[in-house]
């Protein structure tokens, strides 16, 4: 790991003014940040430590209904509340299928938004990458892609957005509130990450010395609550990131679904919106045939990056499985495994 | 590079420290300046589990903690464990389940199994506590045992919780 000044800081002013200078970096958690650098892959040479930032770490819900989650809530607090579980059961399933208890009792809020890709070769120091070395190449292309982008991907960069948290949040259109020392605004969670393009350096929209102080759910996201889940297809069946994940939410009224919302994980370098997807099913009855026609639109536009045409296929039929859960009504209690295809929608034994 | 001053409760010991590097995880901290090497580093990286201790009672890899970051935190680690020559109930339990084979990864297994007893999330369902076990890998392959030992020291702990409510309701 490379030397760095540590500094520690009581305020998003003082935030935001340590972190202005080139080379520093913001220091959450760390769980992501720390194994980027002892892999010489970031090589920060000031951490610039937000954890004791007061007012960051509360859960709020605010007077018009909608839900404001600090950027120094954990991963953990965050899907173990009660009331967050009950309102956003989808975004409580996605928490707890990601990582582990150890990780997810560290891992941040806005941490997890700004989590870099899993791609092997962002990760490989001795081989090509364009994200860690703009125009160096991209040592993916031809590579071991099985795990690489589907949609959004580029020539230069076909990573993935390995998070699993972002993927409900963007469907229940969620808001992420920035401030810097240009003073706070607000971006739409489905801009905050950027697509790689010609610049897969530039990964978010955030400004140097802005930081994350909140992921805000607007009034009308726990209104999907009865009828929301999240799939996750990977390798193994806990502690793995997804191949491909969905997160599906439907507002039923009198038998139809009069508003949906799906979007999509493991698929491209940022949280996938289906907005495609969601316009099929809205005002239709649910059912195998409309699931499928709205999965069908999702992926109209994707295209192997690789050998990874499969994950095409894939993610149509993890959608439909997510559509088709999320129909039967959300579990009143968080399955076993939270978001597994092999978990018994009550959360029964199946293992022995 | 300034010096960093860390106060930091190990296993109800306060110290303090100054450290010269930046860089020094807790692991490293416990292991290299503490000489508690009971935390074992295992693949140093935040993916196996063998570093798990316990910060302000909460489990997490000691390999992906600054040290310079847990100003006034208290950790537990597997050394604090044991009271006057008496296992710790988990402790207890990995033997009488045969939960190990070469030990390595027994440490992160118990001080995890001990995080996932204050949770509180899994119930007596065996399939919640694989779930919530999942971040400690064990090579050998003893999974069968921890399982049946983190059921059991579950078990056990519900009982001495009982028997203290009687006491108190009693008294």
């Amino acid at each position: 790991m490379n030397h760095f000044e540590y500094i520690r800081v009581g305020s998003v002013a003082e935030a935001a003014l340590a972190a202005s200078t080139p080379g520093a970096a913001f220091l959450a958690a760390g769980t992501n940040l720390l194994d980027l650098m002892k892999g010489g892959v970031s090589r920060p040479g000031r951490l610039v430590d937000v954890m004791r930032i007061p007012g960051l770490g509360e859960i709020e819900r605010l007077p018009d209904g909608a839900l404001r989650i600090g950027a120094l809530v954990r991963n953990s607090d965050l899907a173990h509340d009660t009331k967050f579980a009950q309102r956003y059961p989808m975004v409580a399933e996605a928490l707890l299928s990601a990582a582990s208890a150890q990780l997810r009792n560290a891992a941040t809020t806005g941490g997890n938004l700004m989590q870099r890709t899993r791609c092997s070769y962002f990760y490989d120091t001795a081989g090509a990458c364009n994200k860690r070395e703009p125009g160096a190449g991209c040592g993916a292309a031809g590579g071991e892609t099985r795990s690489h982008a589907i949609l959004g991907w580029s020539a230069q960069c076909i990573a993935t957005h390995p998070s699993d948290f972002c993927v409900p949040l963007v469907a229940l259109d969620a808001i992420v509130e920035i401030d810097g020392r240009d003073g706070r605004r607000e971006v739409a969670l489905e801009a905050f990450h950027c697509l790689p393009g010609d610049t897969p350096q530039i990964e978010t929209v955030l400004q140097p010395g802005e930081l994350i102080v909140a992921v805000r759910l607007p009034t009308d996201a726990a209104a999907f609550a009865p009828h929301a889940r999240y799939v996750k297809v990977r390798d193994r069946t806990s502690y793995a990131f997804a191949v491909v994940s969905a997160a599906a939410a439907l507002r039923m009224e009198g038998g139809q679904i009069a508003a949906a919302r799906v979007a999509l994980g493991g698929v491209a370098l940022k949280p996938w919106r289906a907005r495609a997807a969601e316009a099929c099913l809205a005002g239709k009855q649910g059912g195998a045939g409309i699931f499928r026609e709205a999965a069908t639109a999702a992926l109209a536009e994707a295209a192997p990056s690789g050998d990874n045409a499969y994950k095409i296929e894939l993610a149509r039929r993890v959608i439909v499985r997510a559509l088709t859960l999320a129909a039967a009504g959300t579990p009143a209690r968080m399955p076993a495994l939270p978001a597994s295809v092999f978990a018994h929608s009550m959360g029964a034994t199946l293992h022995g | 590079m300034a010096d960093i001053r860390l106060f930091i409760t190990v296993n109800r010991t306060p110290y303090a420290m100054v450290l010269d590097d930046p860089r020094v995880t807790l692991l490293d901290l416990l292991r290299e300046r503490l000489h508690l090497t009971g935390t074992k580093k295992g693949c140093d990286r935040g993916q196996c589990g063998a570093c798990t201790v316990l910060v302000d009672g909460r489990r997490v890899n000691s390999c992906l903690c600054l040290a310079a970051s847990l100003d006034g935190a208290a950790v537990e680690t597997i050394e604090g464990l044991a009271q006057d020559g008496v296992l710790h109930p988990v402790q207890a339990a990995f033997i009488e389940h045969d939960a190990l084979q070469c030990g390595f990864c027994t440490p992160g297994q118990i001080m995890s199994a001990i995080g996932l007893l204050r949770e509180g999330q899994t119930g007596a369902d065996p399939e919640r506590v694989r779930e919530a076990m999942s971040g400690n890998i064990c090579r050998c392959g003893a999974y069968a045992g921890i399982t049946a030992a983190v059921l059991d020291a579950m078990s056990l702990s519900d009982r001495t919780h009982l028997s203290h409510d009687r006491e108190g309701r009693a008294a």
